[in-house]
């Protein structure tokens, strides 16, 4: 009970620090921001009145309130989940855009992360059992590329491979939404599944290596263990020793390790949606970030680090409930 | 090192910084200087072909070697100086400063780094500079909290209290007696935050938060994904920087698995049968 109160501070200390990053950043930043991108604006076209109150309410510029009134008023502005206005799409409000289209990226990663974690432990189980064979020479050293190849540069080939000289993927987005409808009908899923599947084998592809190699190298030192060794001469079966035995001790740390890719879900494929103009919050981001949309910018920073948080923290329960010894640690 | 992963890690890594360092001064062409020569495919005047507003791309990846291959090393070793500050402190004088310093640790780490990375790159003016300083802000921690771990076991062996006893000075303990027998770690994670860093510098440029007018891999790629090289098939444009970067990080992660069957014997089978095989032949 006490390890539980000692992290729920501790997650709490850090949303609070996430939360101050997002208000003093801007005003830390050098320059006249709004100035900046109100000359960037009225390049393109007309910059209202309206727009520029925005934005300069947006940085605290408008107000001769003190430093901390306006952090007070800025964290009440948060508790009523105002995030303020977008400036590519104003006034929309920011938490619509981004209530849209995280659903995008949960999906999308949520899938890729659950293939990828399933089939990297099973490399890892396997080529650590036969280690030194074939299958364990070829399969490591073509992991270890795997992990070093950029993500963002994996997924400009395949869609330069897949849909570009091959057309067998649309090039971007995330259905077809000239012709279908947003719906729950079978067209749309259809649609849905094609324009996620090459996204989600980049994903699958880039981060299998690291389950791999983690699951390999506890694998290894799990085999090592003397009772491997009684299982092998009680005579039991080599599957049976290889997963109820070793596997299922080796697995902890991928556990955590599973844990903290579901909370990077939404983090972690930023350049994956980038690449493939995937309608998700990591594109959203990248167009505020070219479109100079800071409040956008911020909004899904807040949003992206409180569900890493969240998660962060319901693994930790997780993995307190799974692993006695750290409950122990905890509460001494 | 007869370790042959570190072998050839080394060689890669070696080359790109001989590329990096000398490739320039055999460039005839300005990696900026524009032509007629629009788009044409690879070619013996233009090896790795031009851009659409005919810039040498070859000569633009020689120049953007050095500034990748040296900015990432810089930056990798301004983080892990930190880390190593933080770390040693940290670990060696415990109590209330060893309690702050590991709660900022922890803080840091479970921030999403890439997304606050993004955030503060955009604010700040764009350049190679802003970019070092955001990934060593934002990638610090994961380096501190080993290192202090380390710090805090090997405090408590005899040499340290040895040293205290006769008397050396705090800070020559902390880096003769401490410092010095964890360089080991300190190497290890230095290579790998290169890896990281390397790959981090190329997405924050590709996203456009970097200087697009200096030439490096990740600039590269950002101009033309902004030209839309991929949609008109120009494979030429963007298939060579990521080739280097993945080869750079492949060489620097062979040199850590390496240093790593090195250190844990547990992990590399065919040394192990070596030395049994060694042992028995002596008795």
């Amino acid at each position: 009970m006490r390890h539980l109160v000692r992290r729920f501070l501790f997650y709490t200390f850090a949303v609070w620090v996430a939360i101050s990053l997002d208000f003093f950043i801007p005003r830390l930043a050098p320059g006249d921001p709004v100035a900046a991108i109100v000359g960037k604006m009225s390049m393109k076209g007309y910059v209202s009145p309206q727009m520029r109150d925005t934005l300069a309410s947006m940085f605290g510029l408008d107000t001769k309130d003190p430093l901390w009134v306006q952090y007070f008023k800025y964290l009440d502005n948060l508790l009523h989940g105002n995030l303020g206005n977008s400036i590519q799409y104003f006034p929309t409000p920011v938490g619509q855009i981004i209530g849209r289209d995280i659903w995008w990226s949960v999906m999308l990663g949520g899938v890729a992360v659950l293939i990828s974690f399933g089939l990297g432990c099973l490399i890892g189980i396997v080529t650590a059992w036969k280690r030194g064979t074939v299958l364990d020479t070829i399969f490591s050293p073509i992991m270890n590329f795997l992990s070093a190849i950029p993500y963002f540069w994996l997924a400009l080939l395949a869609l330069y491979v897949f849909s570009y000289l091959l057309s067998w993927f649309p090039l971007s987005g995330g259905y077809d939404d000239a012709n279908i409808d947003l719906g729950w009908s079978l067209d749309f899923i259809g649609s849905v599944a094609q324009h996620a599947f090459l996204p989600a084998l980049t994903l699958v592809v880039s981060s299998l290596a690291g389950w791999m190699l983690m699951m390999r190298n506890s694998m290894i030192i799990t085999l090592s263990e003397d009772y491997v060794l009684i299982a092998k001469a009680k005579g039991l079966t080599e599957r049976r020793i290889m997963f109820r035995y070793a596997a299922h001790n080796a697995i902890l740390p991928n556990i955590t390790g599973f844990a903290i890719a579901i909370s990077t879900i939404v983090s972690g494929q930023l350049l994956t949606e980038m690449v493939f103009s995937y309608p998700g919050i990591g594109y959203a981001l990248f167009q505020a970030v070219s479109g100079q949309d800071y409040a956008m910018l911020q909004g899904i920073f807040l949003i992206i680090t409180l569900a890493v948080l969240g998660t962060n923290f319901l693994a930790d329960m997780l993995y307190a409930f799974l692993d006695p010894r750290v409950r122990q640690e905890g509460s001494r | 090192m007869s370790n042959p992963k570190v072998m050839i890690g080394c060689a890669i890594v070696g080359f790109f910084m001989v590329v990096g360092i000398v490739g320039p001064f055999f460039m005839t062409s300005n990696p900026n200087a524009t032509s007629h020569l629009f788009i044409t495919p690879p070619s013996p005047a233009h090896w790795l072909g031009t851009t659409v507003v005919g810039e040498d791309i070859f000569s633009q990846l020689v120049y953007g070697t050095r500034t990748s291959v040296f900015w990432g090393l810089g930056t990798s070793l301004m983080v892990m100086v930190l880390s190593v500050l933080v770390g040693l402190v940290g670990g060696y004088f415990g109590s209330w400063v060893d309690d702050v310093l590991t709660l900022l640790t922890n803080v840091s780490l479970v921030l999403p780094a890439l997304p606050l990375a993004i955030v503060l790159a955009a604010y700040f003016p764009r350049g190679p500079l802003t970019i070092s300083l955001v990934i060593v802000f934002t990638n610090w921690a994961w380096q501190a909290r080993v290192l202090r771990s380390q710090t805090l076991s090997l405090r408590s062996r005899e040499f340290v209290m040895a040293a205290c006893a006769s008397g050396e000075t705090t800070w020559r303990i902390i880096f003769y007696e401490i410092f010095l027998n964890e360089i080991g770690l300190v190497v290890a994670g230095f290579v790998s935050t290169t890896i990281y860093v390397v790959l981090t510098w190329a997405g924050l440029e590709f996203l456009g938060l970097g200087d697009g007018t200096i030439p490096s891999w990740g600039s590269i790629l950002y101009w033309a994904q902004q030209a839309g090289a991929l949609p008109s098939g120009l494979w030429w444009w963007f298939v060579p920087p990521g080739a280097c970067i993945a080869l750079l990080g492949a060489g620097l992660s062979l040199i850590n698995i390496g240093i790593d069957e090195v250190v844990d014997p547990r992990l590399h089978i065919e040394r192990a049968a070596k030395v049994a095989k060694k042992q028995k032949e002596v008795t």
